[in-house]
């Protein structure tokens, strides 16, 4: 009986912790909601942590009627769009012949693709590359030097090996060109693998940042990851001042304002978490069993 | 021969043709900038471009070695990724042993959901975050700090307490998602095993001890030596982000520098230097982990 009771306390423990542990990975984002919500005085003060005070919306009103602000959503939503697209494309254009294992020429290709897993040029030739093609500031530098990761090719490339043969063959006899097999069977089978690889593709090209600041110099251009890093930078440039005993936060956004602009670039990312979550454990799995 | 090669093409065409496009794309946009490598053997300018630009051998090498910064930068790219290892590493591990043992499906559940989260925020929004969290004068910490009597800690300007932050930031970040690996080698275990144990009357951390964590052995050397094969690579948007003037001691990394001496300073040939340095050495550690594994695990990582 004396386990039992041991055991017990156990998971009272061990419960405890982890609602800990939740709360600990949430307050962050509580905390931001709060400030958001709060007024500046309430801020400032140092009265707020997890609960609005003085609650307003006005950060939000202001975030929402900032023209440039808009404009960057609709651009980073366009770009990812464009970017997911294209990825899929191509993804899916490369896996077909690739999951041929009997295609001649097949292992040249995979042995050029798989030795960029592991070695690339760096960034300064890639950004030598991105300018002589004459792509700098425009929406192409995001969303073409990364349309394929190996990494998911070979989850792709992997998947539609698992399609039993019999089903292409069966078209094959029937007449159906390689193209119209890819169309009309591949990828009908392969919804839930295209659905999983688009939405990683996608929150990847949403959350991506070092390219936009590389590539991207005029301001109405900037996606929504650019446009937000400056509202940080602006942070950190009243950090640093007040470290130097300068008192210089009048001249700076107000933080509700900032806080309400990190809301507005996560709640798109929580949007579609679900389907995320739905897929992910799948699609980590399949990488962990080939990679 | 010819015909057999010819009705082969007939055959297959669209195959070939399906892959023009990307095979297009590695050449361009993977082996373009392994081309451009040589920029780092030349003084690399504007005008004369990378063809014409004059050969300098070595010169640029000699350069970089002789720089205060770079061995600054590596010191720091590896003090980061070893103390991300002694933190970040375990963390997922224990979290992963805790929700394995965890008795509600439903509460199980939703704590996954939860801390997978901060997967999918980017650092920029996590760079948000960290100021509005570990802000010296109305950050959430500080004032919690501060209400309590004590001084208001430097967290974003202080190196110290600048590593703290960094590490903290990773853990959670990482831990959740770390999980999942952990979970799922958790659900090849032979139940059998844990009611073994118990008739012999062993307790919960027992069982964890002797059951649990040697059924994750495998998991955790693969994972531990893929990092260790990781140690001189560091991702340019954390430690950019949430670092800043104030903490660049610590904070200045190999990927860091290569971006502050290229893009903003226009010196290219040092910051291809140091950007191909970066990558030769994380090639030859990849191998080498990939070595150590065959030995050790007695499986390869690549």
């Amino acid at each position: 009986m004396r386990e039992q009771q041991a055991s017990r306390t156990f998971d009272v423990v061990n419960t405890t912790a982890i609602f800990l542990f939740v709360l600990l990975c949430l307050a962050p984002f509580i905390h931001i909601v709060a400030v958001s919500l709060s007024s500046a005085r309430a801020i400032m003060s140092g009265e707020v942590s997890l609960i609005p005070v003085e609650l307003n919306w006005n950060a939000y009103k202001q975030v929402f009627s900032d023209m440039s602000m808009m404009r960057s959503l609709g651009f980073t939503v366009m770009m990812t769009v464009l970017f997911t697209v294209m990825c899929m494309f191509m993804s899916i254009t490369a896996a077909y012949p690739l999951a041929k294992t009997k295609l001649k020429g097949r292992k040249p290709v995979m042995f050029i693709i798989v030795i960029t897993m592991f070695f690339s040029g760096g960034i300064i030739p890639e950004y030598m590359l991105v300018r002589n093609l004459g792509l700098l500031d425009s929406v192409w530098a995001l969303v073409l030097p990364g349309l394929i990761s190996p990494f998911y090719l070979i989850i792709l490339i992997t998947f539609f090996q698992n399609i039993p043969d019999s089903l292409e063959e069966s078209a094959e006899i029937d007449g159906s060109s390689h193209f119209r097999t890819l169309v009309s069977i591949i990828i009908p089978l392969s919804l839930p693998v295209i659905a999983t690889l688009s939405l990683f593709y996608a929150v990847g090209r949403w959350n991506g940042f070092t390219d936009t600041l590389m590539y991207i110099t005029s301001p109405e251009m900037y996606p929504l990851q650019l446009k937000l890093y400056q509202l940080v930078q602006n942070n950190m440039v009243s950090e640093l001042m007040q470290m130097e005993g300068a008192t210089g936060q009048s001249m700076l956004q107000p933080e509700s304002l900032k806080a309400a602009s990190v809301i507005f670039a996560t709640v798109p990312i929580l949007i579609v978490y679900p389907w995320l979550q739905r897929y992910f454990v799948s699609g980590v799995m399949l990488g962990a069993v080939k990679g | 021969m010819t015909l057999k090669g010819t009705s082969y093409l007939r055959r297959y065409w669209q195959l070939y043709a399906l892959l023009i496009l990307p095979v297009s794309y590695f050449i361009i946009f993977k082996y373009g900038p392994m081309y451009g490598i040589i920029i780092a053997f030349k003084d690399f300018n504007f005008f004369q471009g990378i063809g014409g630009s004059e050969w300098i051998g070595f010169d640029g090498f000699r350069e970089v070695f002789a720089m205060p910064d770079f061995y600054k930068t590596l010191r720091n790219t590896f003090m980061l990724n070893f103390f991300d290892l002694l933190v970040s590493f375990p963390a997922p591990l224990i979290l992963a042993i805790m929700l394995y043992e965890l008795k509600f499906a439903w509460f199980k559940k939703l704590s996954q959901t939860i801390l997978y989260i901060p997967h999918f925020i980017s650092w920029v929004i996590i760079g948000g975050i960290v100021y509005q969290v570990f802000g010296t004068q109305s950050g959430m910490i500080n004032n919690i700090v501060v209400s309590l009597g004590f001084e208001a800690i430097p967290f974003l300007t202080d190196k110290k307490d600048w590593l703290i932050t960094y590490l903290a930031v990773g853990v959670w970040q990482s831990a959740g998602w770390g999980t999942i690996i952990y979970l799922a080698a958790l659900t090849g275990i032979n139940r059998e095993l844990f009611e073994a144990a118990e008739v012999d009357g062993a307790g919960r951390m027992r069982k964890i001890w002797s059951i649990t964590l040697p059924s994750l052995k495998p998991t955790i050397v693969t994972l531990l030596i893929i990092n260790l094969g990781h140690m001189i690579s560091i991702g340019f948007e954390r430690p950019y982000i949430i670092g800043n003037t104030a903490v660049r001691d610590y904070s200045d990394v190999l990927s860091t520098f290569v971006y502050r001496m290229g893009i903003e300073s226009g010196q290219y040939t040092l910051a291809t230097v140091v950007g191909l340095f970066q990558a030769v050495v994380g090639l030859i550690f990849v191998l080498g982990a990939n070595y150590a594994s065959k030995k050790l695990a007695d499986q390869s990582i690549l």
